[in-house]
């Protein structure tokens, strides 16, 4: 190999619009989807923390389960060609897809040989990263979405707003109602009761699973050295979708990948428990290129890059790839819950999405800058994650890449170079930070007859914008100190 | 140059500073001894757990424990490897309730979606987690019989029950398509609520058979 290469970005439904702050103001408004994420974040944490609790070893299988995913993506190359060389052995026919519009083509491409304008998906982030559906729409093929969450999106004209659950936001009463407004033939005596919802999409989707000629999925995990690829699902419409079509696409991200069997041992205990809080989902399907007689006998898989390798080139970030899309994180995140996940902008949202989105697209795409902010580091989800990926490291090595990359472009010192100029000054010698807390009376002064400083200048400004600081003490720790130790008779007699 | 050599280029180039990685440590638990009582009350919690049915039964009573969970199927499938002793009762070879699904004689998908269960035996099943592993071979049939039918009855014998997940790997044939099944189909995605039964067979009867 010659030159290293610059790291080439990923597109598609990556770029956020607008900064994180000001998404986030907005959905802060939005009562109603507070009080949904908060009643559905709770349950799930509680649902997680008691599987979890039952297993003895989940630190060892977390431990496993990190040192796993390091050992794939320090063998990338290698286990890509080996799963390639498998799957193809066995009837499977693979496509690589440098980024979105290049696996899009693909797909579609793939669709239309086969005659079809209509398709069955399983729920599935890589083709949401993509903006498959989108893109399908756009070349007269309609992409159906089967899982119940994904479907009350798309029939809401909504944007999912979680990994796992992307209707979280929505209430059953909500769903109710949008069940009665897209959903043709449906019984307009329809309840708010989650069983009956469930079944009004069963339903819906039955025909159109028995007649489907073509499917979309992702896949939750790919064996290199079987050519193994699966699937992790809760409702029976993955199995349909893997099952009963003739033609099956699946795209995937080039992460995917596990060296083997024994390998699944680890993971298929960890994801279920991180991720709905079960014991395990209710169905996973395992499939190895085609099997005469079972199942879909046209197999392809898009190997997707996108932003990946980009990822993959920074050595502090790099590990927000062994992510298994659990969405545990998110659950866990104070700022989600708040926030919920249409703030974050990007396909991938919470903890995980504030690292990985400025990941493959670059710090200096845009908005994107401003996601490793939404974040107080509160390490919940460092301590949530199955797979250990130390999330508020990488958010902080992201606000450095990003602080740096915008130093370059002015030419003027900032307000926050000055003021970090000021502060190394400061704090290099005693005697600079005594001269400067002899200003202490003042800020006491600013602060008026409340005691609080409503409104700070400058960049920091931001700081006050939702909160009050109290005024500083008339003395400084130092001189209170020196007061103290100066008369230890007095001292003595406290005592 | 190829979408395919130039991923791999990308990556090669991406791993240049990229540190030797730690051998894989596995301290969690891969072996167990459970007596075999104890193991199919694990099972059984489990998967009641998910609110499927499930009995305990001696071999000499699995024809008739059959035959009671398909009384109410006015017609069943049966892939064509089942053991015909089991279906001495419930219908014998000449019984109209009964379709049988074979390799060059398959079913299509509108017969079965007007079969009401299916009666499948399984490959291994992982007590602590209450899963059932089908894998088709012959006396469990090709995945579509236990999935479009809305009725599932399932044969685990007692022989294929193994406590932890990394016992039953081993006993797995990768390469042939799996199905994993924790209970009826299921949906959490309203209010992150579970409710049993969607699109998968929305009734899941287990037969637990000891001596088999």
């Amino acid at each position: 190999m010659g030159m290293p290469s610059l790291p080439v970005f990923g597109d598609g439904n990556l770029h956020i619009d607008e900064p994180f702050p000001d998404a986030a103001h907005r959905e802060l408004g939005n009562t109603q989807m507070r009080a949904n994420l908060r009643h559905a974040t709770h349950t799930i944490r509680d649902k997680r923390l008691k599987v979890v609790g039952e297993l003895p070893d989940w630190e060892e299988l977390r431990d496993a389960g990190a040192a796993t995913k390091n050992h794939v993506m320090a063998n990338l190359p290698a286990l890509l060609e080996e799963f390639e060389k498998n799957f193809t052995a066995r009837g499977g026919v693979i496509h690589w897809a440098r980024d979105s519009h290049e696996a899009n083509k693909i797909v579609a491409q793939l669709i239309k040989e086969q005659e079809t304008d209509e398709v069955v998906k399983v729920k599935s982030m890589a083709t949401q990263e993509i903006g498959l559906n989108e893109y399908l729409e756009e070349q007269g093929i309609s992409a159906l979405e089967t899982d119940l969450a994904e479907l009350i999106v798309q029939l809401g004209h909504d944007k999912p707003s979680h990994i796992l659950v992307p209707a979280i936001h929505k209430n059953r009463t909500e769903v109710r109602d949008i069940f009665l407004a897209e959903m043709p033939n449906v019984d307009p005596n329809l309840t708010d009761e989650p069983r009956l919802l469930a079944m009004a999409a069963r339903e819906h989707l039955r025909r159109k699973f028995l007649a489907a000629k073509v499917a979309i999925s992702g896949a939750n995990f790919a064996l290199a050295d079987s050519g193994t690829l699966a699937v992790v699902e809760s409702e029976g419409n993955g199995r349909m979708c893997l099952t009963l079509p003739e033609t099956l696409i699946t795209v995937m991200g080039i992460e995917k990948l596990l060296p083997g069997k024994e390998d699944l041992e680890v993971f298929m205990q960890l994801l279920p428990r991180s991720s709905t809080g079960e014991r395990m989902n209710p169905y996973t399907s395992l499939w190895t290129g085609v099997t005469e007689g079972d199942g879909p006998q046209n197999v392809h898989l898009v190997m997707l890059d996108n932003g990946r390798t980009a990822a993959l080139a920074d050595k502090y970030g790099r590990t927000a790839l062994n992510c298994i899309r659990c969405s545990a994180c998110m659950n866990v995140c104070p700022v989600y819950e708040r926030t919920g996940g249409h703030a974050y902008g990007s396909t991938y949202p919470g903890p995980i999405g504030a690292i990985l989105t400025p990941l493959l697209t670059g710090i200096k795409s845009e908005e994107n800058s401003s996601l490793p902010y939404a974040s107080s580091l509160c390490g919940a989800c460092y301590d949530a994650c199955p797979v250990k990926i130390n999330i508020p490291e990488i958010l902080v090595h992201l606000r450095g890449e990003d602080v740096d990359s915008k130093r370059g472009k002015k030419k003027l010192p900032t307000q926050m170079d000055l003021m970090m100029k000021g502060a190394g000054w400061a704090f290099s010698s005693g005697k600079n930070l005594a001269l400067l807390e002899k200003g202490l009376p003042l800020g006491k002064l600013a602060a008026g007859r409340d005691k609080k400083i409503k409104r700070l200048p400058g960049i920091a400004a931001g700081w006050t914008q939702s909160r009050d600081i109290p005024a500083p003490p008339s003395q400084s720790f130092r001189d209170w100190w020196k007061k103290e130790h100066q008369s230890p008779a007095k001292t003595e007699q406290e005592k | 140059m190829s979408a395919k050599e130039e991923i791999l280029s990308r990556i090669t180039s991406a791993l240049r500073d990229a540190p030797t990685p730690e051998p894989v440590p596995r301290e969690y638990r891969r072996t167990s001894d459970m007596p075999e009582a104890e193991l199919i009350e694990l099972l059984v919690d489990r998967i009641e757990d998910y609110k499927a049915h499930v009995d305990v039964v001696d071999s000499a009573q699995l024809a008739a424990t059959i035959a009671e969970r398909l009384k109410d199927a006015t017609s069943f499938v049966v892939p064509h490897g089942i053991n015909e002793d089991w279906l001495v009762e419930a219908a014998p070879a000449n019984d109209a309730r009964r379709r049988v699904d074979a390799p060059g004689a398959i079913l299509s998908i509108p017969e079965l979606d007007s079969t009401d269960a299916v009666l499948t035996s399984s490959a291994v099943s992982i007590a602590e987690s209450g899963t059932i592993v089908l894998d088709g071979t012959p006396d469990q049939g090709r995945r579509a019989i236990s999935l479009v039918p809305d009725h599932h009855v399932c044969v685990v014998p007692v022989s294929t029950i193994v406590r932890l997940l990394p016992e039953a790997l081993p006993r797995m044939d990768i390469t042939r398509p799996l199905t994993w099944i924790s209970g009826p189909s299921a949906t959490s995605d309203i209010e992150l609520e579970r409710v049993e039964g969607v699109h998968g067979p929305r009734q899941l009867d287990v037969i637990v058979v000891k001596g088999l």
